[in-house]
C-alpha cells in the first residue's frame, strides 16, 4: 500500500517539475511577491520631494527645515522659491509636499503665534496623510522646544496654565514602522492559499479533464487515496514555501519571529489544511480547470488579498465586509500570525482564533471529502 | 459455464429515469462482446456498474465471478479500463507510465521491471521508451494504453469507445491487438460507435433507452432484420422499428 502511495507522489511530483508554469507559480510567484511587496509597495514616505516657499529666511524656519531634512523622509527641492511656483511644481509632479512660512517667522514665533502653510498632493490620500503628519510632528517639535525655551512649559500636566498637552507618542512592536512587519504575514496566506487552492483545484480537474481521473477510479485504489496522492506533494510544497517566506523575511526585512517557531509553524500547517480542503471542495464541484482557476482566484485569492486585514485593515471597512471578513480563513490566519511573531504572543491569547480555524478547516475537509463520494456516485 | 460477466434484470434508475432497465447478459471468456446503442441510451452507466463504480438500483450481476454489490475491491483488481481519451500521462514517458499504472495494480517492483521492458519490445518502442507520451504519434498511444490496460492480466478489459477519432488504418491495427488478447483468453467488453467495428465482435448488445432490444451475433443479427451492414441493423433498431 505504501509502495503504491510513493508511487503516485512521484508521479506527482514529475508533474510539477515538468510543467514549467505549475514551477513558475509554485516557487517564481513567493520570490516576486515578496520582492515586490519588500521593495515596491511601500506605505512608508521616503526621500519625498518637498518645496520650501520660505519668505523670512530666519533661523526658526531653517531650523524647521533642516530638521525635515534630517528625517531622512524628505527631500528638499526647491529652496525659497515664489508661492507661486507651488501649483505648477505640484502640476508636473516635481513636489508632492509644500512647505510656505508666512514673513517674519520667527519673530512671531517668539510673540506667541506663527503660521505655516502644509500643502500636500492628495492624489495619492495615503501618502498625503502620513507626509502631513510627520510634518506636523516635526513643527510640533520645534514649537515646544521654542516653548521651553522660555520657559513657557513647564510640564506636561500643563501646570504653566496654558493647559497644552503635550503627547509622548510611543510604536510598540515595529518602532520603525516597517511595513514588512505588516505584509509578511499577508504574503504567507496569499501564497499558500494559490498554493494550496489553485494549485490543488487545477492538478485535481486536469486529471478529470483529460481522462485519467476516470482509469484511477476504475483500479484499485480507493478515491481517498487518490486524493491524498495528489493533494500531499503540493503540502509539502507549500511547507518548502513557507520556510522560504520566513528565512526571507527575517534575513532581507529584518522582521522578527518574537513568538514560538514551532506554534507558528504548526499554524500555518492548520491553514494549508484548511487552503487545502478548499481546493479539494472547487475541484469536486468544477468540471474544468479553467472553472477551477476562476473560482480559486475569484473566490479565494481576492478576498484573501482585499478582505483579511492583509492590506485594508478591517475597521474601517463597512460593517456587511467585516461581517462577511469573519469567513475568511485567512482573517484568522492574520491575527494569529501577526501576533505570533509581531507581538511575541502565544497560544493563551490566540486560541479562539485557531480554533475557528480548526472548525473551519474540520468543515470544509467533511464537505470536500462528501462532494467527492458523491461525485463518484 | 464460463461465464465471466453475466447480468440479471439489472437495473439503475437516478430518481425517476430509469438509465439501465433489467439488463441480462452473458458474455464468456476470451469473447469480444460489443455493448452497442445511441449515446444517451444507458451504456456509460452500464459499465459504471460492471467496473464497481456504481451500485445497481436492483438486479444481479458478476464481474470475474465477483458480485457488484459486495465484492467491487476484487472485481477492481481483476478487470482492466481503457477510455477514448487513452488515459496516459502525457508529460510521463512510456516508462513512467507502465511503471505508474503498474505500481497503482499493485505489480511487484520485479514483475514490473519484466513486464515492462517486455512491453516495450514487443510494441518496438525501445527507442521511445524514455521519450513523451505527448510527442508519440496517435496510433502508439493508443496501442500503449491498450497494453497497459492489459498489463495485471485482467479477466476482462472494458474498453469504452476506444477507437473515436482515430483513423481507419490505426483502427484495424488495434483491432488486431483486440483479437489477440482475446486469442489469450482475455474477455473484450467494448463500446463503439463505428458498425464496420461492430462486424468484428464476437456477439453484440445492442441497447435502446436503457434496454436491450437486440443481442446475438453480427451475422445472426443482420438475418434476423434482413439487412446487409450491422449500420443497417443499428439505424432500424434505434428507430424503433424492431
Amino acid at each position: 500500500m505504501r509502495r503504491i502511495f510513493f508511487g503516485f507522489v512521484r508521479k506527482e511530483f514529475y508533474h510539477i517539475l515538468r510543467d514549467r508554469r505549475t514551477l513558475a507559480v509554485l516557487f517564481g510567484m513567493p520570490l516576486i511577491m515578496m520582492a515586490l511587496f519588500g521593495f515596491a509597495i511601500r506605505n512608508e514616505i521616503d526621500d519625498v520631494p518637498l518645496l520650501v516657499v520660505d519668505a523670512s529666511r530666519d533661523e526658526a524656519t531653517d531650523g524647521v527645515v533642516d530638521r525635515l531634512r534630517a528625517s531622512g523622509y524628505f527631500d528638499v527641492v526647491e529652496f525659497g522659491a515664489g508661492r507661486r511656483n507651488v501649483e505648477a511644481a505640484f502640476e508636473r509632479g516635481d513636489a508632492l509636499a509644500a512647505l510656505a512660512f508666512e514673513p517674519d517667522f520667527a519673530r512671531r514665533l517668539r510673540r506667541g503665534e506663527a503660521h505655516v502653510q502644509v500643502i500636500t498632493d492628495a492624489t495619492n490620500p495615503n501618502a498625503a496623510s502620513t507626509v502631513l503628519a510627520y510634518t506636523t510632528a516635526v513643527l510640533n517639535d520645534v514649537q515646544s522646544e521654542q516653548a521651553l525655551e522660555r520657559g513657557m512649559i513647564v510640564a506636561a500636566d500643563g501646570s504653566d496654565g496654558t493647559g497644552r498637552v503635550v503627547p509622548s507618542v510611543r510604536m510598540r512592536y515595529n518602532p520603525d514602522l516597517e511595513s514588512a512587519y505588516l505584509f509578511v504575514p499577508g504574503l504567507i496566506a496569499v501564497i499558500l492559499m494559490l498554493v494550496c487552492a489553485l494549485m490543488t483545484s487545477i492538478t485535481i480537474t486536469r486529471e478529470r479533464e483529460t481522462g485519467t481521473m476516470e482509469v484511477l477510479l476504475v483500479s484499485p485504489l480507493h478515491p481517498l487515496q487518490i486524493i491524498a496522492g495528489k493533494v500531499l506533494p503540493y503540502l509539502a510544497l507549500s511547507l518548502v514555501n513557507v520556510a522560504t517566506i520566513l528565512v526571507l523575511a527575517v534575513a532581507l526585512f529584518h522582521v522578527p519571529v518574537r513568538g514560538s517557531l514551532a506554534l507558528l509553524l504548526a499554524e500555518c500547517l492548520l491553514f494549508i489544511l484548511c487552503a487545502l480542503s478548499l481546493g479539494m471542495l472547487i475541484s469536486a464541484r468544477s468540471r474544468s480547470m479553467q472553472t477551477a482557476t476562476m473560482i480559486a482566484l475569484a473566490g479565494l485569492l481576492m478576498p484573501t488579498v482585499l478582505l483579511s486585514g492583509f492590506i485594508f485593515p478591517i475597521s474601517s471597512m463597512p460593517e456587511a465586509l467585516q461581517l462577511f471578513s469573519h469567513l475568511i480563513p485567512a482573517k484568522w490566519f492574520l491575527i494569529v500570525v501577526r501576533g505570533i511573531m509581531i507581538r511575541g504572543i502565544g497560544l493563551e491569547v490566540v486560541w479562539m482564533e485557531t480554533l475557528v480555524l480548526v472548525g473551519m478547516t474540520a468543515v470544509f475537509m467533511t464537505v470536500a471529502v462528501r462532494s467527492f463520494s458523491i461525485r463518484l456516485e | 459455464m464460463n461465464h465471466v460477466i453475466e447480468t440479471r434484470g439489472l437495473t439503475r434508475r437516478f430518481g425517476d429515469f430509469t438509465a439501465v432497465d433489467a439488463v441480462s447478459i452473458e458474455v464468456g471468456r476470451g469473447e469480444i462482446f460489443g455493448f452497442l446503442g445511441a449515446n444517451g441510451a444507458g451504456k456509460t452507466t452500464a459499465i459504471r456498474m460492471l467496473t464497481g463504480l456504481l451500485t445497481p438500483t436492483e438486479g444481479e450481476a458478476t464481474v470475474a465471478g465477483f458480485d457488484v454489490y459486495r465484492q467491487t475491491e476484487q472485481i477492481k483488481k481483476n478487470i482492466g479500463y481503457m477510455s477514448q481519451r487513452f488515459s496516459l500521462y502525457e508529460d510521463l514517458t512510456v516508462r513512467e507510465n507502465i511503471r505508474f499504472y503498474g505500481g497503482v495494480y499493485g505489480l511487484r517492483k520485479a514483475a514490473l521491471r519484466d513486464r515492462s521492458a517486455d512491453l516495450i519490445d514487443r510494441l518496438g518502442l525501445r527507442d521511445a521508451a524514455d521519450t513523451r507520451i505527448v510527442t508519440l504519434p496517435l496510433g502508439w498511444k493508443q496501442k500503449l494504453a491498450f497494453s497497459v490496460a492489459l498489463l495485471h492480466d485482467p479477466a476482462i478489459v472494458f474498453l469504452d469507445e476506444p477507437t473515436a477519432g482515430v483513423d481507419p488504418i490505426t483502427r484495424r491495427q488495434f483491432w488486431q491487438q483486440i483479437y489477440e488478447a482475446a486469442d489469450a483468453g482475455v474477455t473484450v467488453f467494448v463500446t463503439t460507435h463505428y458498425m464496420d467495428e461492430a462486424e468484428y465482435c464476437d456477439r453484440i448488445s445492442m441497447m435502446v433507452d436503457g434496454r436491450i432490444v437486440a443481442l446475438g451475433s453480427p451475422a445472426e443479427l443482420k438475418g434476423r432484420y434482413g439487412v446487409a451492414t450491422m449500420n443497417d441493423v443499428f439505424v432500424r433498431l434505434a428507430r424503433g422499428e424492431a
